[in-house]
């Protein structure tokens, strides 16, 4: 077995992406993730690499933008209000088809809102949260060992279908340590012809861009990214599912609240209640297949989340609505308790909802 | 078997080092650990705090609501925790700094005064450690190859001159 170190999820972050090829970072400080940028700062100028702390947020996604067009892994991370101000940036990148790897370490909104765990940035994240008609893939880590094999997939899938992969985890997984192992299977990046490195002559220029005056030719560039988006809900969706083969009740979570939720049903299923947990990884594409088969042995879903009820509309689309599904949830900052969890279980056995 | 720690104090007392190096312990020892601390403005020389989960199990939530060992190593810690430690959990109290006694009957309490100690015997800024030397005697895993790779972990080359007075102060809270 490889060795094991322990390490922030933030910084966990940091390493992962150095290791998936990534030399370029620019971001702005702000509470919770400041590590991943002290990391970068401290190993990027060792590797021949670029670390840029930029005079905003909205400074560092373009400059995102333009390493990314250069055709270089390039990454930037920053928590909730500065993810509003990347936002669009984000929709740019999206328009211009360009791979980057943005990083929210939620904390509790609206507004400056405050700095402790939050997952009030679902909608944000999974509707795009910029302008315009666009996705990015959102994957979301429950543990610092996810922190650094989920940054090096969101490189790869980043360049796979160029476009921005967003890792949405939370102050919590972001502060915490666990053993990490650095002991992973990387892809080198993909050949990238399209990218802005100098014709020195020899072809025609490569135009990055995501101005189209021409409305049917916007369109067209509309139509054929969500083609792309098809493939990527068929391919792409990710989910872990625990002690669901026999549950008559399933909870769901991500992030730190699953991290809670495993611990209520453990609790629930020493009482002898039938319960088990659906983990989405990613949220978008947001992964429907065991909901739909939970809906078909289970009579209810639980969604705990820390917000005022987010993921519960897509697991209610996902499983059509067939068995209700309810929330627990705390927010502003506030973690749920696994006795809480543990009470909402214990009240969807009774029958109530 | 799972055991949760809570390790609360001032900031600059070492409460997150000591937790870090227990962390650290259980990894060497092969265990399933989690460290996390509170973050935020409180930091800067208010209370500090974090949690240490020690388990054979995959751990789920790595927040400590309840733990089986309460370190408080200033009044208000012990004055927020008390209540929460399980029954028939342990308490360290750094008595040199907490001059009140832990008013439950169903816990063990050790009082340490360990900040006085390690200003008596040139172990500034070791208090931390003198209860870790004790706590670890306790759990009777003081002398082990996992806690001498967890301070080489925990304790970077440019400070290898420290290492030594970690050592002894561990040993001094050990003999208590």
């Amino acid at each position: 077995m490889a060795d094991k170190v322990l390490m922030k999820g933030n910084e966990a972050i940091a390493e992962a992406a150095i290791l998936a090829g990534c030399r370029h970072y620019f971001g702005y400080p702000i509470t919770p993730q400041t590590e991943i940028a002290a990391y970068m700062a401290k190993r990027m100028p060792k590797i021949g690499g670029t670390f840029l702390q930029a005079e905003s947020e909205i400074a560092a996604i373009n400059m995102v933008y333009g390493a990314s067009a250069a055709g270089k892994r390039v990454m930037t991370s920053s928590s909730s209000p500065g993810i509003s101000l990347k936002g669009e940036g984000i929709s740019y990148l999206a328009g211009s088809d360009l791979p980057a790897v943005i990083v929210n370490a939620q904390r509790g909104g609206p507004g400056l809102g405050g700095i402790q765990p939050s997952q009030s940035d679902y909608f944000q994240a999974t509707r795009g949260g910029g302008h315009g008609d666009y996705h990015m893939i959102v994957l979301t880590p429950d543990s610092v060992q996810e922190m650094a094999e989920l940054t090096i997939k969101a490189f790869d899938l980043a360049d796979k279908y160029r476009m921005p992969v967003m890792l949405l985890a939370d102050g919590t997984i972001g502060q915490m340590m666990e053993p990490v192992c650095f002991d992973l299977a990387i892809d080198p990046a993909p050949e990238k012809p399209w990218a802005t490195t100098g014709t020195e002559g020899k072809r025609a220029h490569n135009v990055i861009n995501s101005l189209y005056l021409n409305p049917a030719e916007l369109e067209q560039t509309n139509i054929e990214r969500y083609a792309r988006y098809d493939e990527i809900a068929k391919n792409e969706a990710r989910y872990e599912e625990y002690l669901m083969d026999d549950a008559e009740i399933a909870v769901t979570a991500f992030g730190i609240a699953a991290r809670v939720t495993k611990n209520a049903v453990n609790e629930a299923r020493k009482e002898g209640i039938k319960v088990g947990l659906i983990r989405p990884i990613t949220v978008w594409p947001f992964p429907k297949a065991p909901y739909e088969k939970a809906a078909e042995h289970c009579k209810q879903i639980i969604s705990v989340e820390l917000n005022m009820g987010q993921m519960i509309e897509d697991v209610r689309l996902a499983c059509n609505c067939k068995i209700p599904v309810s929330l627990c949830s705390r927010v502003g900052g506030m973690i749920p308790t696994p006795n809480q969890v543990l009470d909402a279980i214990r009240a969807a056995a009774k029958g109530g909802k | 078997m799972t055991t949760q720690y809570l390790f609360a104090g001032f900031g600059g007392q070492g409460i997150l080092f000591a937790g870090k190096l227990l962390a650290y312990k259980g990894l060497m020892d092969g265990k399933n650990v989690s460290w996390l601390p509170s973050y935020g403005p409180e930091m800067r020389g208010g209370t500090a705090n974090c949690s240490v989960i020690v388990s054979d199990e995959p751990i789920g939530a790595p927040i400590v609501l309840n733990p089986d060992v309460l370190i408080a190593m200033n009044l208000p810690s012990l004055d927020r925790y008390e209540n929460d430690v399980v029954p028939g959990g342990t308490i360290y109290v750094d008595s040199s700094l907490i001059e009140r006694k832990v008013t439950r009957d169903d816990v063990t309490v050790r009082y340490i005064p360990a900040t006085s100690l390690a200003a008596q015997k040139g172990l500034d800024g070791l208090a931390n450690m003198i209860i870790m030397g004790n706590l670890l005697n306790n759990e009777g895993s003081l002398a082990s190859e996992s806690l001498e790779k967890a301070l080489g972990k925990c304790i970077s080359a440019r400070h290898a001159d420290r290492l030594q007075l970690n050592r002894d102060a561990m040993s001094l809270g050990s003999e208590l």
